[in-house]
């Protein structure tokens, strides 16, 4: 068991694609850095908090990026959310069979105001393009700091999003909550209380996350193989791209979900809802042993994976 | 913030290969890239760091390494955001080391 | 004999003059030994006379929480100079009884949080300072010179007899009973609940005189549980170095470590990096030492025999209780703390102490004193003492006795291992070596008459910083003395003024050894050593068993 959470961007990279296969684009030798930060007097990043490139993962060309958590927290910054745009238009140039996203960050990087907000509408608007043409894109969420704000929802702009239960994957974060609606709202402090509301088990239970894995870099890789290869079967042409079908089979799904859990404001009750045999042992079931348990009483779109 | 410029002549390992970065600008932490670089022998290196009025405590670091190391034609640039030199020199010794795969 | 007054036992006479205050006050309230919750300030005003001794459980762990803010409610004009003896102030109303009048006088071991504030009522003269001890030494004067006269603590349960259950958080409610009952002082315990069987009888009945069941459990903090996700490499090579350079070096067996990130890195490399040396079973075999939860991988994978807590730690119940082999457990399975025991395992039964510490000067005098704060010293001056009444011998202490005293015209002796284990800088760049202490100041300031030193320069044996290990021990005079700390302290202004030839020959003769002298790779310095990374690693390897507090958990 290699921890996927204690590894940085740089850590996560060799240990999910095929040994030696990724060619990093604009690495840190570049120097292509924030035009901003200086400004603030914040140090830079050589890679200014993303690796992107392509390799080979189970042989299929995949293109990648990977979140460096570690720098400001992963924020999204502009050269961080071109260098992600590139890749992505890259990818559809050069016909990937897929692309993976390692994806650890705090949302946009507020330092660089509305560089950084259209940074991250740019990102999202690129993997819609990127699965228009045919191509899946899988999220992998399981860093320490989570995959929040812009980035939570680029995140679900994939076809299949893979978490541990170490991840976390939400729009607002946890203190943005409590200091808008008060902590009777939400306690950011209970951290046992975050990880139940947008930890990978619960987003997995909920439907937001198709896959949860042990917080294991192996098992990370064998996922994305897994979801990649589902999505590039035999049933492959148009697997990947966005249908009505689809985003109305989500609306139902969204409307399903506040009409059986909006007034609930505990997940655990939630579970309990959905049939979970222990909510309460939830928290202690190791990968495996969860979804076993799972199977059977997650919420989902009806019709299908996406 | 603070740039800081340390030049060491006449070192006697050139560094094979390709740049390498190790390290995080995370609080506490530093990034370190280390390239090869025609600079006559010498080993030049840079350092930006977010801890302002330490550069005796930098100098003394750097001299030690280039002790440890003796490095020519190498060019190593850091970010750094307020490591202490145990975190610094040790960012250093595994940039090195990721180029040479080997202690000194 | 006639129970009359004569002047060889006013101290009963009074006692019971203060009972029958209590009888009368509380009427149809006291039953038995009993009081109502509701009761308590009548109680304590009854009982108590201006100017007593009191003794209040602040231990380290738990609090006589109920019992302290009851005496807040005094009213300072019928209970005033209270003297207050406290292991650890920790609760903000063990210092507003200062605030309030009632109370003026204190002696102490430890201070942790209320440490700013003690220093400015100690400066605005509402409190008077009598001593800062060790616990041991505190414990030690209740039998002689500060016995108290009543007595609050805190218990599990009594049942309706008024024994006590004090269970794995015993910690110094023996001392302080045995001492105040047994001249003539009064205990008033405050408890969890009243049942009619206890567990097991820690203290006996006769010993206690009142009984308050608390509306609710007493407070208690789990100072001692260390999440693995905190250790930084660094720390992780320093705990490398420690067991190589020292514990295998010396062979420890026995030991205790002090409270910190450094020691629990330590812990937690036992079951990978000291394994793969072949030390299991050759060092940290028994254990002076709250059970710490970062212990569990170390206990699981067979490298510890035994462990005597001083108290318990939050969340570590079940697992201690599944463990009887390695914890000391009553006949009910619980475990039964003792600190005063455990100060005096420490001192005389274990060959090592490890700690950290916040600043070391040239003779190696250890401080964590720092300006506006009184902070006190906890354990640590006792646990790091060489133990001069020691008479069996071990392999580990009379090695450390004979490097100190080869070529000295001396008897030979033996000498307890006491390593400061601290990184060169501080956060915010503060360094850990000066050439004077803030003590210094802080003893000017606050009017005392020594310096608080923590561990004194001529007790510690070895310093271990990220630059390696300095053997005092092999030093030859204080010059030697003063560069090999110097050879230690790294970027900081006392490492730079190094004599760098002596330093030098000090490494080479093994009395300042680098990681690389120790045969240290650095590249193993990662995280990756530890045997468990995170909070929910240690549940799994205690099976289930150690359930963390709220705080450390994110599920």
């Amino acid at each position: 068991m290699s921890s996927y959470l204690e590894r940085g961007a740089r850590g996560r990279i060799p240990a999910i694609f095929d040994a030696g296969s990724f060619e990093e684009f604009l690495g840190p030798s570049a120097r292509v850095v924030s035009p901003h930060l200086a400004q603030l007097d914040v140090p830079v990043s050589f890679d200014d908090g993303v690796v992107v490139g392509r390799g080979l993962l189970g042989g299929q060309r995949v293109f990648g990026a990977a979140q460096e958590g570690g720098f400001m927290g992963g924020a999204v910054g502009e050269v961080h959310g071109a260098k992600l745009v590139g890749m992505l238009g890259r990818a559809i140039d050069e016909g990937a069979q897929a692309v993976l996203l390692l994806l650890e960050s705090g949302g946009v990087r507020l330092h660089e105001a509305n560089a950084g907000l259209i940074a991250v509408s740019e990102v999202m608007r690129a993997i819609l393009d990127v699965r228009a043409a045919g191509i899946p894109v899988i999220a992998a969420v399981g860093g320490a700091n989570g995959c929040f704000g812009g980035m939570g929802i680029a995140a679900r702009c994939a076809n299949t999003v893979i978490m541990s239960e170490e991840g976390r994957l939400a729009m607002s974060g946890p203190e943005v909550i409590e200091t808008a609606n008060g902590v009777e709202e939400f306690d950011s402090k209970d951290r046992a209380l975050v990880w139940r509301t947008t930890g990978g088990k619960h987003r997995y239970l909920l439907g937001d996350c198709q896959v949860l894995v042990a917080d294991d870099t192996g098992a990370f890789r064998a996922a994305a193989i897994a979801a990649i290869e589902a999505l590039t079967g035999a049933a492959r042409s148009g697997a990947a791209a966005l249908t009505l079908d689809a985003l109305q089979a989500e609306q139902a799904m969204l409307e399903r979900r506040i009409r059986d859990f909006g007034a609930l404001a505990e997940p655990m009750d939630i579970w309990r809802q959905l049939g979970v045999p222990d909510p309460a042992g939830v928290s202690m079931l190791e990968a495996d042993d969860f979804v076993a348990m799972a199977a059977g009483h997650r919420a989902g779109p009806v019709t299908g994976d996406r | 913030m603070e740039t800081l410029h340390f030049r060491f002549d006449a070192g006697s390992r050139p560094l094979p290969g390709a740049p390498q970065l190790v390290g995080v600008v995370s609080s506490g932490n530093l990034e370190v890239l280390i390239e090869p670089a025609a600079l006559g022998g010498a080993c030049e290196i840079e350092v930006r760091t977010a801890a302002n009025g330490f550069g005796a405590t930098w100098e003394a670091v750097m001299r030690d390494f280039h002790a440890r190391w003796q490095l020519s034609d190498a060019r190593i640039c850091i970010n750094d955001m307020g490591a202490t030199p145990a975190v610094v020199s040790l960012r250093l010794d595994q940039a090195v080391e990721s180029v040479t795969g080997g202690p000194p | 004999m006639a129970d009359v007054e004569n002047r060889w036992n006013r101290q009963q006479a009074n006692r019971s003059a203060r009972l029958a205050r209590a009888a009368a006050a509380l009427g149809a309230g006291l039953q038995g030994k009993l009081v109502p919750a509701a009761q308590v300030v009548a109680l304590l005003h009854a009982v108590l006379e201006p100017g007593d001794r009191v003794c209040l459980e602040g231990n380290n762990q738990k609090q006589a929480d109920f019992l302290g803010k009851a005496l807040t409610q005094l009213d300072p004009t019928r209970i005033h100079d209270l003297h207050m003896l406290l292991s650890v102030l920790s609760l903000p109303e063990h210092l507003d009884v200062f605030e309030k009048g009632i109370a003026s006088r204190l002696d102490f071991s430890f201070s942790g949080p209320q440490a700013g504030r003690l220093a400015k009522l100690a400066a605005s003269g509402k409190l008077n300072i009598g001593a800062i001890h060790t616990y041991l030494e505190l414990f030690g004067r209740y039998f002689v010179d500060l016995t108290p006269r009543v007595a609050l603590v805190a218990a599990e349960m009594a049942d309706r007899e008024g024994n006590l259950y004090t269970g794995p958080n015993t910690e110094d409610t023996p001392a302080i009973v045995e001492a105040t009952a047994f001249k003539s002082g009064i205990v008033i315990a405050q408890v969890n609940q009243v049942v009619d069987k206890l567990p097991r009888v820690d203290i006996p009945a006769g010993w206690v005189e009142f009984v308050v069941p608390s509306p609710q459990p007493y407070y208690i903090e789990p100072l001692f549980t260390r999440d693995p996700a905190q250790i930084s490499e660094i720390q992780v090579l320093m705990a490398m170095m420690a067991i190589k350079g020292i514990y295998a070096e010396y062979g420890v067996e026995r030991l205790n470590h002090g409270i910190g990130f450094d020691t629990a890195a330590i812990e937690l490399i036992l079951p990978t990096y000291a394994l793969d040396l072949g030390l299991k079973g050759k060092i940290a075999r028994h254990w002076a030492l709250n059970p710490h939860p970062a212990l569990i991988p170390a206990i699981e994978a067979g490298f510890v025999e035994s462990v005597h807590s001083f108290g318990s730690e939050l969340g570590m119940e079940a697992y201690i209780r599944a463990r009887p082999d390695v914890f000391f457990t009553g006949p009910d399975g619980s475990m039964r703390s003792n600190r005063a025991f455990s100060q005096a395992a420490g001192h005389y039964a274990c060959d090592m102490f490890i700690g950290s510490t916040l600043q070391i000067d040239l003779q190696g005098n250890s401080s964590t004193a720092t300006l506006g704060r009184i902070s006190g010293f906890g354990g640590a001056p006792n646990m790091g003492s060489d133990a001069r009444g020691r008479r069996h011998t071990s392999a580990a202490w009379l090695k450390a006795g004979s490097q100190a005293r080869a070529g000295k015209n001396v008897a030979p002796r033996g000498q307890k291992l006491v390593v400061q284990m601290v990184e060169t800088f501080r956060e915010h760049m503060a360094p850990a070596f000066v050439e004077r202490l803030d003590a210094w100041q802080l003893a000017e300031q606050a009017g005392m008459a020594i310096p608080p030193v923590m561990i004194y320069g001529d007790d510690v044996t070895h310093i271990l910083t990220e630059e390696g290990i300095a053997n005092l021990l092999l030093c030859r005079g204080e010059e030697e003395r003063e560069q090999a700390i110097r050879g230690v302290a790294g970027y900081t202004p006392v490492g730079m003024a190094r004599d760098k030839r002596m330093v030098e020959n000090l490494r080479d003769r093994g009395v300042v050894q680098r990681p690389e002298d120790l045969g240290i790779d650095k590249r193993l310095a990662t995280r990756d050593l530890l045997a468990e990374k995170n909070m929910k690693g240690l549940v799994r390897a205690s099976g289930g068993l150690y359930a963390p507090p709220k705080r450390f958990r994110n599920w």
